[in-house]
């Protein structure tokens, strides 16, 4: 496995390139190119903060002094998120996409999926300035507990990771998985607190909930922006594990099934 | 010392039942064929055991029919695809021109391009930048290499993809094919490039179905045959041979294609009793025509033919009554429909006297003078003025297959002549 890991290294150049390459074509000829990658995640907040904030709540969230941190704590999380569920989306057919390179030279395919989690992670951290931003202007102050950000980043980074590999080489055999994906992401979305905050889900759900390791890396967002306080770090550490594990795994299967690819895309 | 080394090997292909294109998670689970060997019926065998050794410096063709093999051999070579048993060993930096340009952006410049392609190509950043001003104006694109990729033309895409491929500097070079989708005026500059590859004794593995390319550029030659190396050795001996195995090939599918086409004539004959098709065949019948065959100089039944053979066709006529007033006539068409040539007995000064009950029509060509392609016949017989007996119209096909590589429709007879200061060699092959 770590001399997997070398191998993966030493394409770092050849990620770079394709990262870069991948956000040069998503921002060329669109004037507002980096508002695009942000416009989902703004879309969200606005919608479910007029949603929870205002209609459903008739003006005041519970759990929250008032709407407009509301749709701060909402930002906070749907921004990892749409990271980790772009990631998800864009991995289910990452190999299809770029099927010229895998049958017609010799490519490092894990490179493919390395690509897409890292060009989302570029688009998430593009847009943290904007979240400093809106904490700035609705007069919420940063504390220092935004240094543990590039842990979670890691973390999640990790975890991401190896679902992708396991996404993008199960797909190739399995079309369907990607219609299954969309749904599971929607379900998987309102079992992450981020439109709720942890603390108010009742005890029997909290259960399920923890079960769910994107639940604790929310979290620990939360912690570091909305919250300002030191991570849940037992919860984390945990993640931490399971994460390497579903990387180890992952990258298990696609090493495994590697070989198909060439003949299956 | 040796380049490249392949020993036995084989490769299967999953074949694919319509139905199932693609595996449910359910029947993988089932059934275990997501890890499990692939078994005899539900396997494509596209390599059977094949062994070869390219000495470095050398170069090698591989010719065969479509579906020989030829590029999965290439593609293990390359190590794209890995074999199903058997071994590749391979001696220094392989580039493989399977497909050019593979991984270009469409909506980046052709700069950001050459940078991307060549580190896909396994080049470091600083190799590209020592290299790109070679890569640019070869690819002859100095005026558009910041325009986005998208804007080329299939042409440009290709000569850059090529002008990169071939500046990764490799000690094996993999050509598949990709030299027919050049524009002419590029072709020329690839073969010069690849020949000076030679001189530098780097490994060259070519594959093509340009035989003459083959033969000039290879210093031996391999023929795949259903996965399996038919033949290797001299290029023009097994060029040769090869050639020869198509033409027989050829010769028993017009062969084939004949008897099915005279013998639907004969159905829509039996079926309609009289009754006209109308797209294929027309007219009264009170003349009509049946058994129509091609045959070469010496009475062999045949429908390939060589440029400059001879050809008979040879047809049956019935008169239901005795007629007076009757012209046969036949017509060559070729692929794109274009008449090549048409005459009849009117035209070469025949005068009809009288036909009754049955006979034989045989039209002799003692040189058929057409280039190499696939052509159509009419054959039928009328009145003087046209009104049709029986009018078979693109019924018959025949191929022509020719050494030469002329163009046209027909081939003129020719001679060149020079003045005593001008002076060519002339090859032996023609």
């Amino acid at each position: 496995m770590i001399e997997k890991l070398r191998e993966i290294l030493r394409h770092r150049q050849l990620i770079m390139i394709l990262v870069s390459r991948e956000l040069k074509a998503r921002y060329r000829g669109t004037m507002l190119g980096f508002f695009w990658s942000l416009f989902n995640p703004l879309l969200l907040m606005i919608v479910y903060t007029v949603v929870f904030g205002f209609i459903v709540s008739g003006g005041r969230v519970a759990g929250f002094p008032s709407t407009k941190l509301y749709a701060l704590f909402l930002f906070n999380g749907i921004l990892p998120w749409t990271w980790f569920a772009a990631s998800l989306m864009e991995s289910s057919n990452v190999l299809m996409v770029h099927g010229a390179l895998i049958k017609k030279i010799k490519f490092p395919i894990e490179v493919l999926p390395i690509m897409v989690v890292a060009t989302n992670m570029v688009h998430f951290i593009l847009a943290l300035p904007v979240l400093i931003f809106f904490f700035l202007i609705f007069g919420k102050p940063l504390t220092l507990w935004v240094l543990f950000l590039p842990i979670s980043l890691l973390v999640q980074f990790i975890f991401t990771m190896g679902l992708c590999f396991l996404i993008s080489a199960l797909t190739v055999h399995f079309r369907d998985i990607k219609d299954i994906l969309a749904n599971l992401l929607t379900l998987w979305f309102f079992s992450t607190p981020i439109i709720y905050p942890y603390e108010t889900v009742p005890k029997v759900l909290k259960t399920v909930l923890n079960f769910n390791p994107m639940t604790h890396l929310v979290e620990s967002y939360h912690f570091a922006f909305y919250y300002g306080s030191l991570p849940h770090w037992k919860r984390l550490s945990v993640t931490v594990l399971v994460g390497l594990l579903f990387f180890y795994l992952g990258y298990v299967i696609f090493d495994k099934l590697r070989d198909t690819f060439v003949e299956e895309v | 010392m040796v380049a490249v080394q392949v020993q036995d090997v084989f490769k299967f292909y999953k074949k694919f039942a319509d139905r199932h294109k693609f595996l449910t998670i359910k029947s993988a689970l089932v059934n275990k064929t997501l890890f499990g060997d692939l078994q005899v019926g539900e396997r494509f065998e596209a390599l059977r055991g094949v062994s070869f050794d390219v000495q470095s410096g050398h170069t090698l063709g591989i010719i065969g029919e479509n579906g020989s093999g030829k590029s999965t051999m290439l593609k293990i070579l390359a190590g794209i695809s890995k074999p199903t048993s058997g071994a590749v060993i391979t001696n220094g930096r392989i580039s493989a021109l399977i497909e050019l340009g593979a991984g270009f952006h469409p909506e980046i410049s052709g700069r950001e391009n050459v940078f991307i392609n060549g580190i896909i190509l396994g080049l470091t950043r600083k190799e590209i930048q020592e290299k790109y001003d070679d890569i640019v104006q070869f690819a002859e694109l100095e005026d558009f290499i910041d325009h986005p990729v998208k804007g080329y033309s299939s042409g440009m895409f290709m000569r850059l993809g090529f002008s990169i491929a071939i500046n990764v500097n490799p000690d094996i070079l993999l050509i598949d094919e990709v030299l027919a989708v050049g524009d002419a005026s590029f072709v020329p500059k690839c073969l010069d490039k690849i020949n000076e590859f030679r001189r530098h004794n780097k490994t060259i593995i070519f594959v093509s179905h340009d035989l003459a390319t083959v033969e000039r550029i290879c210093d031996e030659v391999i023929w795949l045959k259903k996965g399996q190396v038919e033949m290797r050795g001299y290029p023009k001996r097994v060029v040769d041979a090869y050639l020869q195995y198509v033409g027989k090939k050829d010769t028993d599918k017009y062969q084939r294609q004949h008897d099915r086409e005279a013998k639907s004539v004969q159905d829509t004959q039996r079926e309609n009793d009289g009754l006209q098709n109308p797209e294929k065949r027309w007219g009264s019948r009170e003349i009509e025509i049946s058994n129509v065959k091609m045959f070469d100089g010496s009475g062999k039944e045949k429908y390939l033919f060589n440029a400059d053979e001879p050809l008979a066709v040879a047809f049956d006529v019935q008169a239901a009554a005795s007629e007076k007033d009757f012209v046969f006539g036949i017509a060559i068409y070729n692929s794109e429909g274009i008449l090549c040539y048409g005459s009849n007995t009117v035209l070469d000064d025949f005068s009809a006297k009288s036909i009754a009950g049955r006979g034989k029509v045989r039209l002799l060509v003692p040189a058929l003078c057409l280039i190499s392609g696939t052509y159509f016949l009419d054959v039928a017989v009328h009145k003087f003025d046209g009104y049709p007996f029986d009018y078979h119209h693109l019924l018959y096909t025949f191929r022509v297959t020719s050494d030469q590589r002329d163009i046209g429709i027909s081939r003129i007879a020719h001679r060149w002549e020079f003045s005593e200061n001008i002076r060519f060699e002339k090859n032996e092959n023609s």
